[in-house]
């Protein structure tokens, strides 16, 4: 398989391999793909409160060099994006940037829907402490 | 010194061909070119001969007489001739076949196309060891039964199944027993008569021979296997098997062959103790990491190890100075890990997480060092930025966990 320099540069490269706090208020998490698979994709978020502007955001994942290059380049990205316009990068642009050929199209796919999982999960804590007085969506996110 | 690279550690896919094979094939290619089937003149007459001198080096080598080998283009054609040559011969006899869910393609897509063309297959689990249960065997014979065909050693994980043991059975059964040997033949003791073997498939480039060349082990007695010929025309091989022979190639093959039955042991034993160090110094330096198949019932060149909590494409772009395999197939929408690894009930997890290394008679000591140390560094890389693994060491069983597949599947 030939990658792309882009791709090889964020596999022995990766931007921002880490953890964040998952309990912290202002942290998103989102985890999505499956060992069985052969892709699993950890992103999170922390969101500057008052500004709505993603100040960090780390990732590990579990999954071939293009799945390790999407979610490199995709917290690259989030830096300094506010969460609306995270929620705007789509798949396709991953794939243009780091010229994935169609048989791993999936890991841009994946790379996606772990950026709206880590906002939902940001948003869905906002939601709770907002309303925690009013005794709705108490649930833990566990 | 230093370790040349790129390091070949993929010895099941191919190897290279043995110089002494080359310098034995030269010859047939300019000076002695003639056609083995041309009778009346001294052309044909040398490429013959030189034919039958190989027909009897590869019989040397399983223990068969001359005549009942038959050359193909390759093990993939040997099977094909084997499975279906019999299917068609025995057809008034029965229609049922049994293989097993680990066998090579050119086994299982093969019998997959009799099975449209109204045969009954069997395709026998495998246990966690990789090997199928001979009283599982022994359940699934029934009165139909024509064909057992069962691989002697499997090409991923080197598994060696109890070929003497099915072959005692099919023989009290009456059936034919077909094996698929090409991953043993030259590099451990087979002998088609000590494993009441029926036919075997064998190709020369997994035994330091050329490319295009292999042959189907036909026995001629006790019992007289018959095949229907799947290629018309000249009647060459007994007429099992049309076509202008290979000459070159054959000569190569024999070579080859002649070498591996002399070099068998001492290549056996320089590979087995390579192999244990690559095995021993990736246990030391890791840990979490898995062999794949029996140890014990094992080709002595091969190593298949899950590293758990890493993808297998990933850990081969680590690598990307070193030639081996992985079970893992990140490449088409499915994401289909090895079905192999699949059989042997390990969990995707891992089978995507597996790299099969193969030795050969040119590796050395200080590759296998190279990369041992350089597998230990990259995985430990790779787990640093694996989230698997971040959830292992908080105690998170990985197994019982709810994991979204949003988009997918």
């Amino acid at each position: 398989m030939a990658y792309s320099n882009k791709v090889i540069d964020h596999y022995e490269n990766p931007r921002n391999v880490g953890s964040l706090p998952k309990e912290d208020p202002n942290v998103g998490t989102g985890l999505v793909g499956a060992p069985e698979c052969g892709d699993v994709m950890k992103l999170q978020v922390k969101v500057n409160p008052s500004t709505g502007v993603i100040d960090d955001a780390k990732f590990k994942t579990f999954g071939c060099g293009s799945a390790i290059a999407s979610s490199s380049l995709a917290t690259e990205w989030l830096k300094g994006k506010t969460v609306d316009e995270a929620l705007a990068i789509k798949n396709t642009d991953i794939v243009t940037e780091l010229s994935l050929p169609p048989v791993k199209i999936h890991c841009s796919v994946l790379a996606e829907d772990a950026i709206k999982a880590a906002i939902a999960d940001y948003k869905k804590k906002q939601d709770t402490s907002v309303g925690k007085s009013a005794d709705t969506h108490a649930q833990p996110t566990a | 010194m230093a370790v040349k690279l790129p390091i070949y550690m993929d010895y099941h896919a191919t190897t290279p061909t043995d110089p002494r094979v080359v310098e034995a094939m030269l010859p047939y290619f300019t000076q002695h070119f003639g056609n083995a089937a041309s009778r009346n003149h001294p052309f044909g007459w040398e490429a013959e001969e030189a034919v039958d001198k190989a027909r009897k080096q590869v019989a040397d080598l399983i223990g068969a007489n001359a005549k009942e080998i038959v050359f193909t283009s390759g093990a993939t054609e040997s099977d094909n001739l084997a499975i279906k040559g019999v299917a068609e011969m025995y057809r008034e006899k029965g229609n049922h076949i049994i293989t097993c869910v680990t066998e090579h393609k050119a086994v299982i897509d093969t019998c997959k196309r009799l099975e449209k063309d109204g045969y009954r297959v069997t395709y026998l689990p495998v246990q966690k060891d990789g090997r199928i249960s001979l009283d599982g065997l022994r359940a699934a014979i029934t009165d139909k039964t024509i064909l057992i065909s069962i691989m002697t050693a499997n090409n991923e994980i080197g598994v060696i199944q109890p070929i003497a043991e099915i072959g005692t059975i099919a023989k009290e059964k009456g059936i034919l027993f077909h094996t698929d040997a090409v991953q043993a033949v030259g590099k451990v003791p087979f002998n088609v008569n000590d494993l009441k073997v029926d036919m075997a498939s064998i190709s020369a480039h997994k035994m330091y021979g050329p490319k295009g060349v292999g042959a189907l082990y036909v026995r001629r007695r006790n019992p007289r296997v018959l095949l229907a010929p799947q290629i018309d025309g000249g009647g060459h091989e007994r007429g099992m098997r049309s076509g202008t022979l290979n000459v070159a190639g054959i000569v190569g093959f024999g070579k080859a062959a002649e070498l591996c039955r002399l070099e068998m042991a001492a290549d056996t034993a320089r590979l087995s103790a390579l192999r244990d160090r690559l095995n021993a110094r990736l246990h030391k330096g890791l840990d979490e990491i898995y062999i794949n198949g029996s140890v014990e019932h094992r080709l002595p060149h091969n190593l298949n190890i899950s590293f758990a909590y890493v993808e297998g494409e990933s850990l081969l772009m680590g690598i990307n100075d070193v030639a081996v395999s992985s079970g893992s197939a990140c490449t088409s929408a499915s994401l289909e890990p090895s079905y192999v690894l699949k059989a042997l009930g390990a969990g995707d997890d891992l089978a995507h997480s597996s790299i099969r290394f193969g030795l050969g008679r040119w590796s050395t000591e200080e590759e296998v060092d190279y990369v041992a140390d350089k597998l230990t560094s990259v995985v430990t890389r790779l787990r640093e930025m694996s989230p698997l693994y971040e959830l292992a060491k908080e105690g998170v069983d990985l197994s019982t966990m709810q994991w979204q597949t949003e988009g997918q599947h």
